[in-house]
Formats: C-alpha cells, sequence, structure tokens
C-alpha cells in the first residue's frame, strides 16, 4: 500500500476489497433477478431500517447506488434521456429519472440486471423526491409500496422529540406485519438483534476512521475514498462481509496514519467538502483538486446514509428504537440546513480545515437549494474560506471542466497567496501552484 | 380596503390591486389599528390558518413576488435552478416588504421549501418560524395521530407568539369560519364549473387570493357580495373549449396569464390555484376535539395534491374524475419552471391521459413573467386542433 507518486488518489487493499464486495452483491442481485431468489426490497440510502430488512432475509436494493453506479461508468446519460421521453422534465432529479429509464430498459444495467421488487419501501427522511420516485415505481410495478414517514428535525436546537420517535417506532412495527405478510414468516427477533449488533459495530468502525482523518496528513480523502466506503456501508449493513470490511478499513487507515501516509504526496490544503460529487466526472474531479495538493479531512455527502461520528451507534437492545433514531436524527438529510450549517462548523473547527468546498448539484435540491446562504455564513460571518462549484450528480451535460478548473484553480491560488501573508516574516517560502498531472499540460 | 358594496367589475378590480401589491399595504394598515396586532405568514401549499385565527391572529398568504418584484439579492442566495417563488419570497424579506410579519409557516411540500424555512431562520432571528412536517403514511392510523401532536405544537408557538392561551371554543369558533369562508369558495368555484362564461378565472382567481390577505370576516361579506353580482351577470358563451388546469398549487400564475390562456380559447372549468387555502373538500366537523378534526379532516377531507403523497389512490385518477365529472375537453398542465413535485406528477399524468384518450397541453410559466406570446400561441394551436378536429 503506497501513496501513488503520480499523485492522484489513493489505491489501497479496501479499495480492491470493496471492488469485490459490490461486485458480490451485484451478483447477488442480477443471481435474484434471472433465477429468483429472496423477496427484494427497494430503499433509499438516507436514514434507512435495512436491518429489519436484512432480518426477514430479504434483498435490499438501492436505486440511488445503481443511479450512481451508471453515472460513475458514463452510462447514464441514455437512461436519463429515455426518462425524458416519456415526460420527465430536464429540471427533475437525474438519479431518479436515471432509475426510471433503467426500469424501462428492463432492469438491466451494464453492471448488473435488478430484480423487480416484492417492497417498495419508501423510507422519506428529508427528501421530498423520494417520495415521488417511489411513488412512480410503486405505480409502474405494481409493488407494494410502504411510505415510513419520518417527521423532520424542525428544531435546530433540540432532537427528535419523544412522540416522534413513538410514531417511528409504531411505524416500523407495521412494515413488519407487512414483511412478515411478504415473507411468510414471522420476525425473528433474535435474528434482529444479531443485525443490529453487526450494524453497531460497523457504525463504531466508521466513526472511528471518521475520525482518524483528524490526522495531518489526513490518511485518506474523506470525500473521494469515502465514497468508496459508503458502498458497503450501506449494500451491507448488517451483515458479516460488511463488518469484516471495515475491520480491515479500520486496520489499514490506522496503519497509514502510523505510517505518516496521506491520499496524495504533499498536503497543502485541509478542506471540507459539500454536497454530492459528480460521478460521471469523479475522476476528473478530483484531480483538480489533488493538483493543489487539497485533502478533504471531512465531507457532508459521507453522512447521508447515516452520521456515526458523532456518538451514534445502533442498539441491539432497543432495536427499533435505535433505528427509529438513526432515521430521525443521525442522518444528514432528515436536519435541517442550519444543522448542516453547524456540522460543517464542527468539521472546520475540529478537523482543522482551511476551506470550505460547495459542490451544488442541480438534480438534489435537497442539498443545494440555499447554499448561497451557506456560503455568506461561512465567508462572512465566520471568514472561511469557501468555494461554490455547480455541476450535477448523474447528468454529465452539466459538467464543464474549464470552467471548473478556472474556478479551482483560482480559488486555491487565492488561498495560497493567503498562507503566504499569514506565514510568520522570515518563514520559507514553499512552491506555489499547482502540480502538474502526468499529461497534463498547464 | 371598503367592502360589501360593488359590482362584480368593481371587486374584481379592487381585489387585483390588492394582490398585486408587493409591499402588502391592506396588511399594514390592517396591523396599524392595533399595537397588539399579530401577522404570521402562511408559505404554500397548506397551512391550517384556523390555529392563527383561534389565537387572534391574522393569517397572510406568502406568495412571493409575482411578477412585480425584481430579484436582487435573493439569488445569491439560492441557484439558477430553485423557482421563482422561493427566490422571491426571501427578496421580499431582504427587501424589507415583509417586516410586518411576526411569524411565519412553512410546510413539508419540497426541498426548496423546507431549506427556505431555515434561509428564514437565520436571515431573520426575530420572526417566529415554524415548520409543519405534514405525514406522508396516511393509510396509517398512526398519521392522525401524529398530525395532532404536530398542530398542538405549532399552537404552543403561536401562543407564545400571541402572548395568550388558545381555548376549545376560540377554535371551533375559528373552524366555523373558516368552513363558512371555503363554502363560498367552492360555490363560486361550482359556478363556474356550470357556467364558465360568467365567471371568468382571471376574475375568480383575484378575488379568491384577496382572501389569503383580508380579515376573514371583512372577505366573507366581499364574497357573498361577489357571488351575488356574478350570478347576474349576462354574458353570452363563446366557442371555446372546456379545460381543467393542473400545476399551479404553489408558485401563482400572472393574472394576465390566467387571462391569455382563456382569451387564447379556452374555459377553465377548474383549476388549483390557492390549492391550500381551498384544501378541504366539505366542512370540517365542528363536533369532538377541534385540533382532532383538523388533523383528521386532512387525511380524510382534503383535496389530492402533488405535495400529499397519498398512496390510497393514485392522483392520475383523481384527475381522470375530475375531468370526468367537470365533462372537461382536455386538461392544460400548467407548471411553475423548475417546480419538482409538479414536475413529477405530469409523466404520470401524461400517461394516464393519454390512455383515457383526454387531450392536453403542458405549458411552462414563471411568476415573474409579463410576455405571453409563445404561450398564446401554443394555447391557440391547442384550442384550435380541438375545434377544428
Amino acid at each position: 500500500m503506497e501513496t501513488e507518486g503520480k499523485g492522484s488518489r489513493y489505491q489501497g487493499r479496501i479499495h480492491l476489497l470493496q471492488k469485490e464486495l459490490m461486485g458480490q452483491y451485484y451478483r447477488e442481485l442480477t443471481q435474484a433477478a434471472e433465477e429468483g431468489g429472496p423477496p427484494a426490497a427497494y430503499m433509499l440510502i438516507s436514514g434507512n431500517p435495512v436491518e429489519l430488512v436484512r432480518a426477514f432475509g430479504m434483498l435490499p436494493v438501492y436505486p440511488e447506488v445503481n443511479a450512481l453506479q451508471l453515472a460513475v461508468k458514463k452510462e447514464s446519460l441514455p437512461y436519463i434521456l429515455l426518462a425524458e421521453q416519456m415526460g420527465y422534465s430536464v429540471d427533475n432529479c437525474a438519479y431518479v429519472k436515471a432509475d426510471i429509464g433503467l426500469f424501462f430498459n428492463g432492469l438491466r444495467a451494464p453492471f448488473a440486471t435488478l430484480p423487480r421488487p416484492s417492497l417498495i419501501l419508501c423510507n422519506y427522511v428529508g427528501c421530498n423526491v423520494y417520495l415521488n420516485w417511489f411513488e412512480h415505481l410503486a405505480e409502474y410495478t405494481g409493488a407494494t409500496i410502504f411510505p415510513l414517514d419520518i417527521p423532520f428535525i424542525r428544531d435546530p436546537s433540540q432532537g427528535p422529540r419523544e412522540e416522534d420517535v413513538a410514531y417511528v417506532v409504531g411505524q416500523l412495527e407495521e412494515l413488519i406485519r407487512v414483511c412478515e405478510r411478504l415473507t411468510g414468516r414471522p420476525l425473528d427477533g433474535e435474528r434482529l438483534k444479531e443485525v443490529v449488533h453487526l450494524s453497531q459495530r460497523t457504525g463504531q468502525l466508521w466513526a472511528e476512521i471518521k475520525h482518524l482523518t483528524k490526522n495531518r496528513p489526513c490518511p485518506l480523502d474523506a470525500y473521494f475514498d469515502a465514497v468508496t466506503l459508503m458502498g458497503p456501508l450501506y449494500c451491507l449493513r448488517g451483515t458479516e462481509e460488511g463488518l469484516v470490511f471495515f475491520e480491515e478499513a479500520y486496520r489499514e487507515v490506522e496503519e497509514r496514519v502510523r505510517n505518516g501516509l496521506g491520499p496524495i504526496p504533499e498536503e497543502r490544503f485541509r478542506i471540507v467538502v459539500e454536497g454530492p460529487p459528480p460521478w460521471p466526472y469523479l475522476r476528473t474531479f478530483r484531480d483538480l483538486f489533488a493538483r493543489w495538493g487539497a485533502v478533504a479531512v471531512a465531507s457532508t455527502y459521507s453522512t447521508v446514509g447515516g452520521m456515526w461520528e458523532f456518538g451514534f451507534a445502533h442498539d441491539p437492545e432497543k432495536p427499533l428504537e435505535s433505528i427509529a433514531m438513526h432515521m430521525l436524527y443521525w442522518n444528514l438529510t432528515n436536519r435541517s440546513l442550519l444543522l448542516r450549517y453547524q456540522q460543517i462548523r464542527r468539521y472546520i473547527e475540529e478537523w482543522e480545515a482551511d476551506a470550505l468546498v460547495i459542490h451544488s448539484v442541480k438534480s438534489c435540491r435537497l442539498f443545494s437549494a440555499g447554499q448561497g446562504d451557506m456560503r455568506e455564513y461561512f465567508t462572512k460571518e465566520l471568514g472561511v474560506p469557501t468555494l461554490l462549484l455547480e455541476s450535477d450528480l448523474e447528468d454529465p451535460r452539466y459538467f464543464s471542466e474549464a470552467q471548473m478548473r478556472n474556478r479551482i484553480d483560482a480559488f486555491f491560488e487565492a488561498l495560497e497567496h493567503k498562507k503566504i501573508r499569514e506565514r510568520p516574516v522570515g518563514a520559507m517560502v514553499e512552491h506555489g501552484g499547482p502540480t502538474l498531472m502526468e499529461g497534463e499540460v498547464r | 380596503m371598503r367592502t360589501g358594496v360593488g359590482t362584480a367589475e368593481e371587486i374584481v378590480a379592487r381585489c387585483r390591486e390588492v394582490v398585486e401589491d408587493p409591499s402588502f399595504q391592506v396588511v399594514r394598515e390592517w396591523k396599524a389599528r392595533d399595537p397588539e396586532a399579530r401577522v404570521v405568514g402562511c408559505y404554500p401549499v397548506y397551512s391550517p390558518v384556523e390555529l392563527i385565527h383561534a389565537a387572534g391572529m391574522l393569517p397572510v398568504g406568502i406568495f412571493g413576488g409575482g411578477n412585480q418584484i425584481e430579484i436582487a439579492h435573493a439569488d445569491a442566495r439560492f441557484q439558477s435552478f430553485v423557482c421563482s417563488i422561493v427566490k422571491s419570497t426571501l427578496e421580499l424579506g431582504l427587501t424589507g416588504r415583509l417586516d410586518f410579519l411576526d411569524g411565519i409557516l412553512f410546510h413539508s411540500i419540497c426541498d426548496p421549501a423546507r431549506n427556505l424555512a431555515s434561509v428564514f431562520q437565520r436571515n431573520f432571528p426575530w420572526l417566529h418560524v415554524d415548520y409543519i412536517h405534514f405525514p406522508q403514511n396516511l393509510a396509517s392510523p398512526l398519521a392522525e395521530i401524529y398530525l395532532a401532536q404536530e398542530y398542538r405544537r405549532i399552537l404552543r408557538g403561536l401562543e407564545e407568539l400571541a402572548g395568550q392561551p388558545v381555548g376549545e371554543a376560540a377554535l371551533v369558533q375559528a373552524i366555523s369560519t373558516m368552513n363558512r369562508w371555503r363554502s363560498l369558495v367552492r360555490a363560486l368555484y361550482d359556478l363556474r364549473a356550470r357556467q364558465p362564461h360568467l365567471l371568468p378565472a382571471a376574475d375568480l382567481y383575484p378575488v379568491v387570493r384577496a382572501g389569503t390577505l383580508l380579515p376573514v370576516h371583512e372577505h366573507i361579506q366581499l364574497l357573498e357580495a361577489f357571488l351575488e353580482s356574478v350570478a347576474r351577470r349576462e354574458t353570452k358563451p363563446k366557442d371555446r373549449i372546456r379545460v381543467l388546469v393542473e400545476g399551479a398549487f404553489c408558485e401563482q400564475p400572472p393574472i394576465d396569464l390566467i387571462a391569455c390562456l382563456e382569451e387564447a380559447g379556452c374555459y377553465i372549468l377548474d383549476d388549483d390555484f390557492l390549492l391550500g387555502w381551498r384544501w378541504f373538500l366539505a366542512d370540517v366537523p365542528l363536533d369532538g376535539d377541534p385540533v382532532q378534526a383538523l388533523a383528521k379532516a386532512y387525511i380524510h377531507l382534503s383535496t389530492y395534491s402533488p405535495t400529499k403523497h397519498d398512496l390510497r389512490r393514485r392522483k392520475s385518477d383523481h384527475l381522470l374524475e375530475k375531468v370526468r365529472a367537470l365533462g372537461a375537453d382536455a386538461v392544460v398542465v400548467l407548471i411553475p419552471k423548475f417546480c419538482e413535485p409538479a414536475l413529477f406528477d405530469y409523466p404520470l399524468y401524461r400517461r394516464a391521459l393519454d390512455e383515457a384518450k383526454v387531450p392536453h397541453l403542458f405549458v411552462e410559466y414563471e411568476e415573474k413573467m409579463w410576455i405571453f406570446d409563445r404561450v398564446r400561441t401554443e394555447v391557440e394551436t391547442f384550442v384550435e386542433s380541438l375545434l377544428f378536429e
């Protein structure tokens, strides 16, 4: 395991292991689609009750992960266009459009064939588009839909109210009855405890990894490498393989800290990144930061599915209550924008970041609507250098590399000057400017 | 504003003046009469205004700035791909035009509206900003219990703002008053559905919308007078197609755009303008606990809506049923630019309308539009294709 000489990306054992596990996950889905298998439950990533789904032996399928796989493989556009032909707007979330396109392509993606859903489990956690998305899937597939309603965290000064927790637990009990009907067997309480226990340990390891990124140099990029870990965190949480992966990941990251290794040769800027990545141009986007020696030490996107680093853990003794708390409070999407400001502020202070980078994506207005106000808050009220970039998470038509590069370069040039100005008199001046990537002409 | 007198035309003209005034002069005048008076804004779509009335305060519809203001500040806070009403509402706030508000309610209608609630909290810290999370699992018996609790929480905030507790009698009275208001609006809509030539939407809309700004008793008198006057009109029907307008439930179309649809050859039999204020299909029952009654009515007596994800019945079935009940020739899907809830319903509507062989036209608009030539041509072409097919 070495930091790559040419500086663009860290590749360790966990990346290989992740590929293997995700491949296995998709093989399992394909097998279920082609030869039959356990009933499939479609779910959203944000705070979800996968523990219950696993306890029933059902297969979790995540349309968001499928959509982003299409984008990463630069395959999303034809699916998006198929949905647009059906009347979906250019202004609708492209995750949804790619997924709808995928459905009307017979659920066949280049990387897998997906099973039809037996249960459409709409865990409505903040994102209103989720409701539309799963309502459409239910209409197209005719599958049973269960809309799990999670009250939003309305008051930024306090957590969920007791009655909200009781409301969610009550709905989880209704969901259990639906799953019992679909699978033809009663809930095995002991099995649920085991699954929740696996999630608890997985979440704890993930949280510890996130605290390791406080080190200098930061051992892995908490945005670009964190997304690698998010695959198993979501698709395999509550399984033995998922836990083993995180044990391995923790060992590797901890070892990198001991050896003083970072994802790039020299860490020059520590950044916090807000917003989902531009999946169709992930590498290009990463390199635009790597050439400046900028490393993400924390990111909000990596807390969409859960926010373990601030103290949450599933509790096998209170499985339903802890699943409810996960869905209500311990994930990014069910929290207000002001709570997100607090979260980012904490990252900047405790993870000692130099700047905030906001990647504003058109598709996801849950993330992006109001990010101009966020920039205002961080620059004007807190004096944190903030860069606002715009593209999309799924639709390749919104990414302009030249424009991105100009804005990123201008930002880090200014940040570098600021560092030089703030350096004590007489200190050595380091080399400035971006590092050239292999084959790159400035 | 003096009410209770005047012909239908005079009422329409006065109401139009009131609703197109971005300085909210009528509300300011109402507030100036009493130093204790409090005003609570209601962002779309549905807000339980009875709770505000019961606390002795004035609920006021906040629908952005329409085509009456320039956006100079809010576009630095919300991106180009966010709908206009979110930005123009913030612009109203940032330019001091909402300084008569003591509180404002936002609702779980869409992602930008939710984030707008946060932006309001941060930028206007003196304002009582609350956010209602409506239940989305309406088939569950838990939804009603939850919503009643949510209303009680909202009510506690309003009581604090008003500086007085709210008793059950005041709540019942508020429901009864709003029942009367809504029944008058329903009567106008019914009259229009039967005799659309007597009541153009461009007349009906400003009159109803004035009710989101005026004290309710004053507006009830106005509606009574208007209903009486309109029924006496002797306008002759023209050769137009009879349409249902769907999709404009949040950001409101300019009045001239509504007029443009009609002049291009449509009778609008029904629409979803100001939908949240009209919300209930029947009176909210007055017996039993009033907060519970409001919660129950939301779940069992309210209209279908793109922001209410009621899986008990498909929205497209509701739409088709309405088309049949009204005997409409076609549906005009009138959607504000970037409105995700409406845009998401469109492919499902399109599918259902095509299957049922109901002609339909998709028209995109923005509240800040003031040139309608393109829309007029589109609608005229559509109308001609139906009239002369």
